[in-house]
């Protein structure tokens, strides 16, 4: 096999590729932060009595929530968010899809650039 | 046939100085994961309950187990930087290499950023003096430690190995500070954790505990970043890697049972230190001081290590040209892949003021868990294209493939964990992992010399 010769990468292009991969990185982090499409999916459960007895809590628990500052009032928005744990299967089946595909590129990809790889290095012996 | 191991080869450039022992190993493992015991493995009891997040520590503990087992295998015999990296591309192939680096990049640089915010915040709270902001404590901690990462890494790991044991022990002194042994006196679990609050969400909270439950031990498989600098890799990090998840196990159940024992599961899973709050509910302020000072230590150990692994991980991209080599120049003085850490740097600065604590963790935790799934399968390519015998390995895990289905599975379990509740970013950072893997195969790769990149002494691998 011909051993490949990569071109010369210009001062400019090498300056280019970073700046590419820099926005990339900062889109892919920066964008679901902006779009509020990160951080966990909670909700207030409201209750309208504010006492530790109707927020589910103890002697022992509110005792300690006591010690660490709290009234039931300030502690309510803190004990009543809560995630609701419903499968959205459109979603879901999105995520699996975007993820087997993403996989399944990968492996496929990497594998034509690998044998690349291996031919010429041991090829050349 | 059986061929020796040698370190990989790469030309007569100023190479990495090999000066670190299986203490410095496991300074560089524990000391980026302990931190997770400080802060972040609490938001498993916000997303399952108390006992989730206990069941969890123990399951994920099985993940990062397999994780050890494989990785000092693969490691022991691929002794390059880059860790994973080069495990990838000499086992699977370029683009996947590619992908694995920046699972590693965003993974450690997530993780500093979560550190660096930690600190801020920790000494925000603890000085309680109106309008005091944690920018400023953000800032110098990335910056102080990015110079020390640049100055060199035996000074590098020498601090973290320092400042990671103090922060263990002072876990250790909290736990039989409390008197373990007995219930009632400052311990009250029975009270706290009950039959009715145990599970608030059922087996599904279970589920979705996993996510955070990664944050107990993640950042352990960081060990094999340093292959390329230790005298003795295949002895090294096999010992450093397995002695420091042992460590952790023990670390991590001691936080729970302290934690879950002092403190109702809705505060637990919502506070950023669990453990200086223990420190605080004793009513002992020379324990409360100890835990806000190992706070700060652990952050800062974490952080220490994550630089020093995203940047050989960065580096390493840049030595086989799948980036700009300017990344790959290696200091003539101090032997550190600086530019990859200067690079970095205004990286993590940014990232760390416009994140919030468990944003930062959910992108680190995504980048672990992408890169875990690689690391099932690329154990089992590896066995079968060179099966024991036809290569010499440092350390051969039992068992065989067992660690790998569970690791496997486990990360699948892992995807829907974080699915419930952080699915959006979850698509969000899949697609550019995708997208950046287009530009890398249809463009980038045309700069990169095939043969070169295969760098281990090794016989044609079966099957090819």
């Amino acid at each position: 096999m011909s051993r490949y010769t990569p071109p010369e990468q210009s001062k400019a292009g090498q300056i280019f590729d970073i700046v590419v991969v820099v926005v990339a990185i900062f889109v892919a982090l920066w964008l679901p932060l902006k779009m509020g499409l990160a951080g966990a999916a909670k909700s207030i459960d409201a209750l309208d009595a504010k006492t530790w007895e109707a927020l589910g809590q103890n002697p022992t628990m509110a005792s300690i929530w006591e010690k660490l500052g709290y009234t039931p009032e300030t502690a309510h928005d803190i004990i009543q968010n809560r995630f609701h744990y419903v499968i959205d299967w459109p979603t879901l089946i999105i995520m699996a899809a975007v993820l087997i595909g993403y996989f399944v590129f990968l492996f496929r990809a990497s594998d034509r650039e690998y044998r690349d790889v291996i031919n010429e290095k041991f090829d050349d012996k | 046939m059986t061929v020796t191991l040698e370190p990989a080869v790469h030309g007569d450039r100023v190479s990495l100085l090999r000066v670190l022992g299986p203490a410095h190993v496991w300074a560089l493992g524990v000391g980026i994961v302990l931190v997770g015991e400080f802060t972040g493995w609490n938001f498993a009891a916000d997303k399952g309950g108390a006992l989730a997040a206990l069941i969890v520590c123990w399951v994920v503990g099985l993940l990062y187990t397999s994780v050890a087992m494989i990785d000092s295998e693969v490691t022991s015999t691929v002794a390059a930087a880059g860790g994973q990296y080069a495990q990838a591309k000499h086992i699977v192939g370029p683009l996947m290499a590619f992908n694995v680096a920046l699972f590693l990049v965003f993974a450690y640089t997530m993780l500093e950023v979560s550190d660096a915010i930690l600190l801020g915040d920790t000494i925000v709270a603890k000085a309680g003096v109106e309008g005091l902001t944690h920018n400023s404590f953000i800032a110098a901690t990335i910056v102080v430690l990015a110079w020390l990462n640049y100055r060199g890494v035996l000074m590098t790991l020498n601090v973290n190995f320092v400042i990671t044991a103090i922060a263990y022990i002072s876990i250790v002194i909290l736990f039989f500070s409390v008197s373990p042994w007995t219930q009632g006196a400052v311990l009250k679990l029975n009270e706290l954790v009950t039959p009715g609050n145990a599970l608030p969400y059922g087996w599904i909270g279970v589920i979705a505990a996993f996510q955070f439950g990664i944050w107990y031990y993640l950042g352990i498989e960081g060990t094999t970043q340093a292959a390329e600098e230790v005298r003795s890799p295949a002895r090294s990090l096999p010992y450093g890697t397995m002695a420091g998840m042992i460590t952790l196990l023990i670390a991590a159940a001691m936080t729970w049972y302290v934690c879950a024992s002092m403190m109702p599961w809705e505060y637990l899973g919502i506070t950023y230190y669990p453990l200086w709050d223990a420190g605080k509910l004793t009513g002992s302020p020379l324990l409360e001081n100890l835990l806000f000072i190992a706070t700060l230590l652990a952050a800062l150990a974490s952080a220490n290590g994550c630089i020093n692994d995203a940047a050989r991980a960065w580096f390493s991209l840049g030595r086989d040209r799948y980036l700009p080599t300017w990344f790959s120049a290696v200091h003539p003085k101090y032997r550190t892949p600086y530019r990859s850490i200067l690079f970095l740097l205004p990286i993590a600065l940014a990232f760390a003021f416009i994140a919030d604590l468990n944003q930062a963790i959910t992108f680190s935790i995504l980048s672990g868990v992408l890169q875990y799934t690689f690391m099932s399968i690329n154990i089992v390519m590896f066995r079968k294209k060179w099966p024991l015998g036809s290569i010499r390995r440092g350390y051969t895990h039992p068992f065989h493939p067992l660690p790998a289905i569970v690791l496997f599975c486990l990360c699948v379990v892992t995807f829907f964990a974080i699915f419930l509740g952080f699915g959006s970013q979850l698509i969000a950072m899949v697609a550019f992992y995708f997208l950046i893997s287009l530009w890398f195969h249809f463009y980038r790769y045309r700069f990169v010399r095939r043969g070169d990149q295969f760098t281990m002494p090794w016989p044609k691998p079966q099957g090819y």
